[in-house]
């Protein structure tokens, strides 16, 4: 039987920005449908490894298959156009309204008007956005909000491959919590596979099929949360013994 | 009715239009400027920097400098670049819009955030579609506060252009400057401030339009500026029709007898059923080297600042024998044709308070060299670098405690005013007929004579017969009583009214 191809796949990818190296021999398969998170210290080379994917920056060896594709072949332009990125900060476009941002992907791609609105409403329904927003400005929303529309505008025109830098990274927990929530049953339902970069290492481990640590631009871990949370190896437990520990005292503290 | 009125509304739509072409042509270059310096940190210094060193330079000085840089530009080249008028003020106004359009500009792109931008990209955006819809958009409102700040300075800064020739709204401040005439220099004053407000108030409603993305006030900012661009447009195509081929054009310099010549020969000529026009206010090296270049038709010039400044000559000779070289060397070196010797002399000479000199037991320059030690001289803007000041401080030893430089109107108010103990003065100037003031000449003889010429223009010759008419017919004393009229402070003439009386005293009519 013919395996279908990953979703995606990195073999020997090096990058310098500016001639600092950045990542180095990076090689990774992702299965199509999978909830992968990137973990790892700031400077570790997270995102750039997810603009790498979208050719926001052309690695210096190596190569990238997206859906068995290579994408060194593929128009820069469309190619983006194929893949949500919710840049980290949201991005969003200030002097455009929150239904136009939403649907900025649809109308890159020549959606009708009524189709982009209808889209755009769709996604707002589906990440908790009160209708009324869909005129207002970016100015004018909360951070969740904002958070969410960066998500919504990620998910407008049914990416197959979702790319978010630290989606929730300015938010309250509670917020953040639903917002993953969401986003994770969004990711399930669509088939969606998706690439998150977070600093939030107890919900990566909790939520994601496949867990990735970087440090100094190489993979030092790689795999099930599960496995990985096992892995000796000092980057690894540098980030994972602090909330484990937190999270056994919590447990503990439990009625 | 305020002298210059009349003038206004040609003034008004040539000033608009030089203000509008020269910061057409700023945009122009600002444009792909700005929209290549974001991660190009040196451009940007570069380029900042250069446009804030052109800022420092007086806009007056940068409008004269065009003229030597355009000269050398044509003889480096053999094309035909005219030096004079539209070209140079063109240039030194766009490079003086420069600044606040680069400003504007980088400001408004280096504001965007770089999520922002990473977004655009991200999302798959084109590179025009990101210039369009996101940078630009986004820029937009600095952008047009630095247009604002361009349009205003430009507005104001071309009333200079009058001096390199080029027709604007400050041909009725020179002119009234130099003719007292406070009234008609407010009025130019007011004409240009209220462009730039309008022009300001219009740039301003499209600002706001696109500030938050409303097209009613973004239209009728637009609306306003159609409406400044077919009132210039009308006032072209009436000029073009009102004057089937090229008038004849006399130049002037900067002060009273100038425009009192012009307008005597304008009213002839016209007489004639030929079309005149009088572009007035050119410097004083700037209206020779505009007839020499075929820019003005006719221009009223002086033999000793011909014989200095245009041959280059520091030697003296007497009046007999200098003529004849000057009218034969302007021919052979700039095909410029010496018309006619009016018959008066406008000589540079020293001039002191009568009570002063009579203290002091001065009578001439010779006397005035022993004293001048104690004295403090004011000189007009241009006296301190020419060869006469150089001649007569060899031939008399002079030297002076202090010198100070003036605008010419002013001088002789200095020595009233005791601002000053000697002052430069000319032998025509009208101010010294009322004033109690003794001109000492030049008893050694070592500078040239100063003796009042018409030039024409290479290749007009016919007008150059036709001027022959004027030669010895104007005195020195009935010069000096015109020059009177126009400059004095009550029962003021105009340079036309005082050039009809000339005619009239001297049997020119």
């Amino acid at each position: 039987m013919l395996q279908a191809p990953p979703a995606l796949s990195l073999s020997g990818v090096t990058l310098a920005l500016g001639g600092v190296p950045v990542l180095n021999g990076i090689d990774l398969v992702v299965p199509a449908g999978s909830l992968v998170a990137l973990v790892g210290a700031s400077g570790a080379g997270k995102t750039s490894l997810l603009r790498l994917v979208n050719r926001l920056v052309a690695p210096d060896s190596g190569q990238i298959r997206l859906f068995g594709a290579d994408i060194a072949a593929s128009d820069p332009v469309q190619l983006r156009r194929g893949i949500g990125h919710a840049v980290q900060g949201g991005g969003l476009f200030p002097h455009w309204t929150v239904a136009d941002n939403i649907a900025a992907v649809p109308w890159l791609l020549g959606w009708p008007k009524p189709q982009r609105m209808a889209r755009a409403a769709e996604l707002m329904a589906m990440l908790d956005l009160p209708a009324a927003l869909a005129s207002r400005f970016p100015a004018e929303l909360s951070g969740g909000q904002a958070s969410r529309v960066g998500l919504a505008r990620a998910l407008a025109a049914r990416p197959g491959l979702l790319l978010l830098d630290e989606p929730f990274g300015a938010l309250d927990p509670e917020t953040r919590t639903a917002l993953a929530d969401r986003l994770e049953a969004l990711h399930r339902a669509e088939g969606l596979t998706t690439l998150m970069v977070t600093h939030d290492i107890a919900d990566a481990l909790l939520r994601a099929d496949l867990m990735l640590v970087l440090e100094g631009g190489r993979i030092v871990a790689a795999g099930p949360p599960r496995a990985v949370a096992a892995s000796p190896h000092p980057a690894v437990r540098a980030l994972i013994d602090q909330p484990l520990a937190q999270a056994q005292a919590l447990a503990g503290m439990a009625p | 009715m305020i002298a210059g009125w009349e003038a206004l509304p040609a003034a008004l739509a040539a000033h608009l239009a030089i203000s509008a072409a020269a910061l057409g042509l700023a945009l122009l270059v600002a444009a792909p400027l700005v929209l290549l310096m974001p991660g190009r940190p040196w451009l940007r210094r570069g380029v900042m920097g250069l446009a804030s060193v052109v800022q420092t330079v007086p806009a007056l000085a940068l409008l004269a400098l065009f003229f030597p840089l355009l000269v050398l530009l044509r003889n480096a080249t053999g094309l035909e670049v005219p030096s004079l008028g539209l070209l140079p003020s063109l240039l030194a106004l766009a490079l003086y819009a420069l600044l606040p359009l680069l400003r504007g500009g980088a400001g408004g792109l280096a504001a965007i955030p770089d999520g922002v931008r990473e977004a655009a990209r991200a999302i798959g955006m084109s590179p025009a579609q990101r210039l369009f819809h996101v940078e630009l958009s986004l820029a937009a409102p600095v952008v047009m506060g630095g247009l604002r700040t361009a349009a205003v300075w430009t507005i104001g800064a071309a009333t200079l252009a009058t001096m390199v020739g080029q027709p604007s709204l400050g041909d009725l401040i020179f002119a009234g400057l130099q003719l007292q005439d406070w009234r008609q220099v407010l009025l130019g004053c007011m004409a240009a401030a209220g462009l730039a407000l309008v022009v300001d108030a219009a740039l301003g409603l499209c600002e706001a339009g696109i500030a938050r993305r409303r097209w009613p006030p973004a239209l009728a900012g637009i609306a306003l500026l159609a409406l400044l661009a077919a009132g210039v447009a009308g006032w072209w195509w009436q000029a073009r029709a009102a004057s089937a081929g090229r008038p004849v054009v006399i130049g002037t310099k900067t002060f009273s007898e100038q425009y009192i010549l012009a307008e005597l020969i304008a009213a002839d000529l016209r007489r004639d059923g030929i079309a005149v026009e009088v572009r007035s206010g050119l410097g004083s090296g700037i209206a020779f080297q505009s007839v020499a270049a075929g820019g003005i038709d006719i221009s009223i010039d002086y033999s000793g600042t011909l014989w200095t400044q245009a041959l280059g000559r520091t030697d003296v000779l007497p009046r007999s024998a200098m003529l004849p070289i000057l009218a034969r060397d302007l021919k052979a070196r700039y095909g410029v044709t010496l018309a006619a010797r009016l018959g008066f002399e406008n000589a540079y000479a020293l001039a002191m308070k009568r009570s002063d000199a009579q203290r002091l037991g001065v009578k001439t320059i010779s006397d005035l060299a022993r004293v001048a030690p104690q004295l403090r001289l004011a000189t007009d803007l241009e006296f301190q670098s020419r060869a006469e000041w150089a001649s007569l401080k060899r031939s008399y030893g002079l030297g002076f405690a202090s010198m100070r430089a003036y605008t010419p109107v002013l001088m002789v108010a200095a020595l009233k005013d005791g601002a000053a103990d000697v002052i430069t003065a000319y032998s025509s100037d009208g101010a010294l007929a009322g004033a109690d003031v003794v001109l000492f000449t030049d008893d050694r003889g070592a500078l040239p004579a100063y003796d009042a010429l018409l030039l024409v223009a290479p290749g007009r010759d016919d007008l150059g017969r036709q001027l022959a008419r004027y030669e010895g017919r104007i005195r020195v004393e009935a010069m000096r009583v015109a020059n009177a009229q126009a400059d004095r402070a009550t029962n003021k003439r105009s340079p036309a009214e005082a050039a009809r009386w000339l005619a009239r005293e001297t049997g020119l009519q």
